[in-house]
């Protein structure tokens, strides 16, 4: 199923106009705090009417503002996980987790009752009320209520910004399930440029109300044109395959012919993974490096050069189908006299890839 | 405790239980609605409607009483339509509920409201975008967090009915065993010489059933904040 999104409306300092597919997996509508996400997000959900628009999964029309026709909410069969969890605090967690069954009867549950708790690992919650669980514990409750109103999509707002760091490696896995076992579009929105690496199956990048670039996730991210968090929540995506794990804490990858370290991950060999570098933690050196710290060398191929407004120079690098994006100072590219077309060699250090930055690819269906 | 009260201390014990009894339950729905619609409608004479409803708390109750009279006697349009369909207000029991529940109205809208107005939205349009309709909405989410303040806003007006004198005395007048509720009594107790221990232990009851009503909210109030785990 697909969903696809055309909403108008007026916002506070600018017109937001977009206009987007969402193919089943994750679309990730990636932007500013501020860049109309939540907006749209609502307007999918039928708790903001917009200006004009029209919102459709396949042949079922959510809203469409110039022919009058408007869904309540109500009608919509989604699964709504919100930034803050919503639990309701006079129900257990069991009442909660099954609050949108009771209203969807004669459906066909998309999974087991016991298989959803069980993939959350939210078995020993049920009896508690929500005032009793932890921020990622309610967040997990949320996933797995949205999950079991058995919807024909579903729609997350930032889901993780509530969490610290450590329970976010803890849910983002349960979206990458998702994205990768259901057939169901998923909308969600961040503003995180590693979680977006992680789930996302195509990204929506926004600014001020417009959509600058749509498309598969390592296309967008990637992309010079697009840095809608910033140059220095730049980076790129690489998918690569677990190759080896060493004894030293590092893990081998394997990706377009070459090799990258990185430290330990825990998946096993043979795993494809989607690995996010930021721009900032990469270098650029015109010959091979001799005598260097950094374990990951790559031979690339400049394909653009793109100055900003400071002092910085972001460069586009291609090896392989592969982009990696490079930020360096204007100085650096003047001394090395950098040009497109030009072979160099990118330098990673191992470290500098966070573990949070890497996870499952998603799987072919 | 009907051998302690003489009958006459008892039937005004029994009959004001009864008037604030009948008074709280028939204006609680109404008062739901319109503390409901004060917290989270947004309409034309929104502030008229509050002022109405706020009117028997400024007002003199002996006003209210008046006005009462003037518009449900039987010799008024409305009242002498009512008799015509059976309901008759002027000097009856009813008459002293109906006193007593626009007196204790206010109260009752105040409690409702604040509770309404403390549940979040937001749980609200959870819920309905897991599937539940308006009506739905309302009877799993906003009514269950509410219901403390319902109970809160019902006892403070059965505890303002039961306490009721001017309205009632002025619309219903003091008829023993008709409209003689446990203020009209103590007042016509006094009139009389020797009323003293009469008035004495219709204080006492009075003070009994003022304090269980304000203890039994207190704990009510505790137990939803522990069931909310707040």
């Amino acid at each position: 199923m697909t969903l696809a999104v055309s909403v108008q409306h007026k916002l506070s300092g600018f017109d937001l106009d977009v206009t987007f597919e969402a193919p089943p997996g994750i679309t990730v509508l990636f932007g500013r705090s501020g860049a109309g996400k939540t907006t749209i997000v609502n307007a999918v959900a039928g708790l903001l009417k917009p200006d004009g628009g029209r919102v459709a999964a396949d042949d079922l029309v959510l809203f469409d503002i110039e022919n009058d026709l408007w869904l309540p909410p109500h009608k919509r069969r989604l699964g709504y996980v919100f930034q803050d969890a919503r639990l309701f605090p006079h129900l257990s967690v069991r009442q909660n987790l099954l609050y949108g069954r009771w209203f969807a009867p004669g459906t066909e549950p998309r999974g087991s009752f016991d298989q959803i708790i069980e993939m959350l690992g939210i078995e020993d919650l049920l009896k508690r009320r929500p005032a009793a669980l932890s921020g990622g514990e309610k967040q997990r409750v949320a996933i797995g209520r949205a999950l079991l109103a058995n919807p024909k999509l579903i729609l997350a707002d930032e889901p993780l910004s509530s969490l610290d760091d450590a329970r976010k490696s803890d849910i983002l896995p349960y979206f990458e399930r998702l994205r990768d076992e259901t057939k169901i579009p998923i909308l969600y929105v961040s503003h995180a440029a590693t979680e977006v690496a992680r789930i996302a199956t195509s990204v929506v990048a926004l600014e001020k109300g417009r959509v600058t670039r749509q498309g598969p996730a390592a296309d967008v991210l990637s992309d010079l044109s697009v840095a809608p968090l910033g140059v220095r929540a730049t980076g790129s995506m690489i998918e690569a395959v677990v190759k080896s794990h060493h004894s030293d804490g590092l893990s081998a990858l394997a990706t377009e012919g070459t090799q990258l370290l990185v430290p330990r991950v825990d998946h096993p060999i043979g795993t494809k993974l989607r690995v996010w570098i930021g721009a900032q933690d990469v270098m650029v050196a015109t010959s091979r490096p001799n005598g260097i710290s950094a374990l990951n060398v790559l031979e690339v191929e400049i394909k653009e050069l793109r100055l900003g407004s400071g002092p910085g120079v972001m460069v586009q690098l291609s090896f392989g189908a592969s982009l990696l994006l490079a930020r360096i100072t204007r100085r650096s590219a003047d001394a090395l006299a950098l040009e497109p077309g030009q072979t160099v060699y990118a330098v990673i250090k191992a470290v500098s890839v966070p573990r949070d930055a890497i996870g499952d690819a998603p799987s072919p269906r | 405790m009907t051998d302690w009260l003489g009958p006459d201390e008892w039937r005004a014990v029994a009959l004001s239980l009864k008037v604030s009894f009948w008074a709280t339950l028939c204006s609680l729905p109404l008062g739901l609605w319109v503390a409901y619609v004060l917290a989270r409608r947004e309409f034309m004479g929104k502030q008229l409607l509050n002022g109405i409803v706020h009117l028997p708390l400024i007002l003199p109750p002996v006003v209210t009483g008046y006005l009462l009279l003037t518009t449900f006697g039987t010799q008024a349009p409305v009242g002498g339509m009512l008799q015509s369909l059976g309901v008759v207000f002027a000097f009856r029991w009813t008459g002293a509920a109906l006193a007593a529940a626009i007196m204790a109205f206010p109260l009752m809208v105040r409690a409702i409201r604040l509770s309404i107005e403390a549940v979040d939205p937001k749980l609200e349009q959870a819920a309905s975008t897991l599937g539940a309709s308006g009506v739905w909405v309302f009877l799993t989410v906003t009514l269950p967090l509410i219901l403390p303040g319902i109970l809160a806003g019902a006892i403070l007006a059965f505890a303002k009915a039961m306490g009721e004198f001017g309205a009632t005395i002025t619309f219903v007048s003091n008829i023993p065993g008709q409209t003689q509720t446990v203020p009209s009594a103590i007042y016509a107790f006094l009139q009389v010489p020797g009323g003293e221990t009469s008035v004495w232990r219709l204080v006492i009851v009075s003070v009994i059933i003022a304090m269980s009503a304000l203890l039994l909210s207190e704990w009510l109030a505790r137990r939803a904040k522990r069931r909310l785990g707040a």
